[in-house]
């Protein structure tokens, strides 16, 4: 983890990213709209940090990370890894990349294919990469095992034959099994069991420690995010609706999505539950096919104004590396570069 | 809630196995609690700790056989649900005691509108007209707060959002005004903030219609905010007991204090490093005849092998399933 983001570099800088999944209807399919599922959102990821993603079901979390992946071909914008603009680039020549940017999946059932044994699976990037001796594979995905804790005995069994916990170190395994440099990690822990959650946790973080690992780490739990993130990014609606540290965030959340999203989190301690004032949003979040006029959040918003409902907020930076767009912060800031 | 008064639900040592092809399953283990008038019970345990199906159990909708569903009594309303007839069963479910689950989806049925299946209880088991079960059925979606309630009723399922079923869900398991209510993770599914709202539906519909709730959820912050009593189940077992106050004060269970300490915080002081429960829950074959937790526990001794700890008393209203005696400092002397 990150002392001080400012003095390290940046290893991926996403700008204007916008991914739109088009609708089609009717029986010619024809184009009818298109799902706004990232519309528009920029930030940096500095090297050896964990950026938190966090929002509600739908809000395009994951929509990013796969589209910073290059998973998608991306609508709009740009996506720098490591200094190389890989926004554009046509697939086949991704193939150079792929080994510096991973992905850890919310599933670990999903994302295992059922018949090959853990060994195959944590070795096949290996085969496709690499040009490794049978024997060097070999105990380079023993070596791998060792770092997430999974027993070496264990290497020719199947995934169903194990864990949730389990299955989600295998995924870890082998996606770190080409040195990454960034791992999107989507709700590595959203599957499991909550004396599980920490475990994988912690892991995560022992592998950043040795390895000088990036993560973007996306997530709906805010407590979990707030232990794992050096600077964290709340997302409405497929836009940044703040990005901060994450003790500015969790200390003093200025965008009234973020306050309303951290008065909801229940806190295990009566004592405290008992005195939370809570926010409670009325209603539900509007479709990203039709998304409303002017700020996304004017629909449920309890501070609305009038601007809100015609005019869409600028980013505005209210303190050195905390931006929340929101016209509430107009008249006392300028809008903010990035 | 009424301390002393009579329990309207009161569950003895209820056990509950599976026959599978891969052998037995002991799902539920000797599970006895009680439920007072206007309280809410919490219960709180990770995936397959047993809290759905002790629930679904006690009502008759595990199918048994293949199952096998045994104990002493379960005690409502002057009946033993254990030996009650088919047909008293089903007049009991969802009228009697109501129910909400985890996932609406599956439980409301994407052919009807809502009306039609908020209706269909109050018809069936209160004998209404027609016209009767629509007011009714109106005034229902009006109390769970969805708005245009009288459009709304010609809806389907699937013109609802997630939260907006829970609360037909909710508004169902009302309709016959239940003594009890019992809610599987109700809120699992949803968004922070939808649960939000739907936890202070529950704050207000309590407030007005005094029912007694059984509330399931692996959340503790949950549970910190809506139980007045709280069971904690690991390996198909209450393995503690407790007012909802004392649980957190001073949780007498090492499995208790290891779920308390292992769950990061969005207020307060936040953990460099999170502490770990190492090793996973249990899936138990046979009966357990040692501690289930004994793997995990970092209080373990060698008694904890060879027995299952019964549920000790250790304050006013509070019981651990440990032979570690926490106010001693070490192993336990009675018992
Ligand atoms: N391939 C796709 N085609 C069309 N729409 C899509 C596609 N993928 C995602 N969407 C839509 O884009 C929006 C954002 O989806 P996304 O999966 O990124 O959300 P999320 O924040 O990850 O949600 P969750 O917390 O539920 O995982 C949603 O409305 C979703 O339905
Ligand atoms: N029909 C079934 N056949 C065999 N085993 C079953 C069946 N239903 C449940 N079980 C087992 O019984 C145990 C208890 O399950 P239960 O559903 O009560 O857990 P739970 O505490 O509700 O978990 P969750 O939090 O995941 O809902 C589990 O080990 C489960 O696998
Ligand atoms: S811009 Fe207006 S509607 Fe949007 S969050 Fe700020 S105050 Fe609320
Ligand atoms: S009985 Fe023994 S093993 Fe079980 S929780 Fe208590 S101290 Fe731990
Ligand atoms: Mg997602
Ligand atoms: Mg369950």
């Amino acid at each position: 983890m990150l002392d001080d983001p400012k003095v390290s570099k940046i290893l991926v800088e996403v700008r204007d990213l916008k991914m739109h999944f088009p609708i089609h209807a009717g029986v010619l399919k024809k184009r009818v709209g298109e799902v706004k599922a990232v519309d528009g959102i920029s930030f940096d990821i500095y090297e050896g940090e964990t950026l938190g993603l966090v929002g509600e079901s739908g809000c395009g979390k994951s929509t990013v990370g796969r589209a910073i992946l290059r998973l998608y071909d991306i609508t709009e914008g740009s996506v720098k890894i490591d200094g190389i603009e890989i926004g554009h680039t046509p697939q086949p020549d991704l193939r150079t990349m792929r080994p510096t940017m991973q992905m850890v999946f919310q599933d670990p059932q999903a994302s295992l294919n059922p018949r090959m044994s853990v060994s195959a699976i944590i070795g096949e990037p290996l085969d496709e990469h690499t040009k490794m001796s049978k024997t060097e594979k070999r105990a380079k995905v023993m070596d791998l095992m060792d770092q997430v804790g999974l027993n070496r005995d264990f290497a020719n069994r199947y995934p169903h034959e194990f864990s949730g916990g389990q299955r989600q170190r295998i995924g870890i395994a082998r996606a770190l099994a080409l040195n990454p440099k960034f791992i999107v990690c989507d709700e590595p822990i959203a599957a499991l069991d909550v004396s599980i959650q920490a475990q994988v946790v912690n892991l995560l973080e022992d592998l950043q420690g040795e390895h000088g690992l990036t993560y973007l780490f996306i997530s709906h739990d805010l407590s979990m995010v707030r232990h794992i993130a050096d600077r964290v990014a709340v997302m409405y609606l497929g836009r940044v609706v703040e990005l901060a540290s994450r003790e500015q965030l969790y200390a003093a959340p200025k965008h009234p999505y973020t306050q309303a999203l951290l008065s909801a989190v229940p806190e295990p301690d009566p004592w405290i539950e008992d005195k939370i004032e809570r926010v409670i949003l009325q209603g539900d979040v509007p479709s990203p096919a039709n998304p409303p006029k002017g700020c996304n959040f004017c629909t449920r918003c309890p501070q609305v104004m009038e601007i809100c409902k015609t005019d869409e907020p600028p980013t505005f930076e209210i303190a050195p590396g905390h931006v929340t767009a929101c016209h509430l912060y107009s008249a006392t800031n300028t809008e903010s570069v990035s | 809630m009424a301390d002393g008064a009579a329990p309207v639900l009161n569950v003895r040592d209820l056990t509950t196995v599976f026959k599978t092809r891969s052998g037995a399953v002991h799902a539920v283990n000797s599970v006895s609690f009680s439920l007072k008038p206007g309280e809410l019970l919490g219960i709180v345990g990770e995936s397959g700790s047993g809290k759905s199906v002790t629930m679904m159990s006690l009502i008759g909708l595990i199918p048994a056989p293949p199952a096998i569903v045994s104990g002493e009594a379960v005690e409502f309303g002057g009946l033993d649900l254990l030996t009650a007839t088919d047909d008293e069963l089903r007049r009991i479910r969802g009228a009697r005691i109501g129910f909400v689950f985890q996932d609406p989806m599956t439980s409301l049925n994407p052919v009807f509108t809502i009306g039609h299946q908020i209706m269909e209880p109050l018809r069936k088991h209160m004998g209404m007209t027609k016209p009767e079960a629509r007011a009714r059925a109106q005034a229902l979606l009006e109390l769970v707060g969805i708005p245009d309630a009288e459009r709304r009723l010609k809806d389907y399922p699937h013109q609802f959002s997630g939260g907006m079923r829970q609360r037909v869900m909710i508004a169902i398991a009302l309709a016959c005004d239940p003594e009890v209510l019992i809610a599987d993770e109700p809120t699992t599914a949803l968004d922070v903030t939808i649960q939000a709202q739907i936890l202070e539906l529950m704050h207000e519909l309590r407030a007005k219609l005094g029912m007694a709730v059984i509330w399931i959820t692996h959340d503790l912050g949950v549970i910190a905010g809506i139980a007045d009593r709280v069971l904690v189940m690991y390996g198909g077992q209450i393995v503690e007991h407790a007012d909802v106050r004392d649980l957190f004060k001073q949780p007498r269970h090492p499995y208790t204090r290891a779920l308390l300490q292992t769950v990061p915080r969005v207020r307060g002081e936040r953990a460099e490093r999170l502490e770990v429960i190492e090793g996973q829950p249990p899936i138990l074959h046979a009966a357990p005849s040692s501690c289930s937790f004994a793997a995990r526990c970092p209080f373990s001794f060698e008694r904890c092998l060879r027995e299952n700890p019964a549920r000790f008393e250790v304050g006013p209203g509070h019981d651990a399933a440990c032979f570690y005696d926490f106010d001693a400092g070490g192993p336990r002397h009675v018992g």
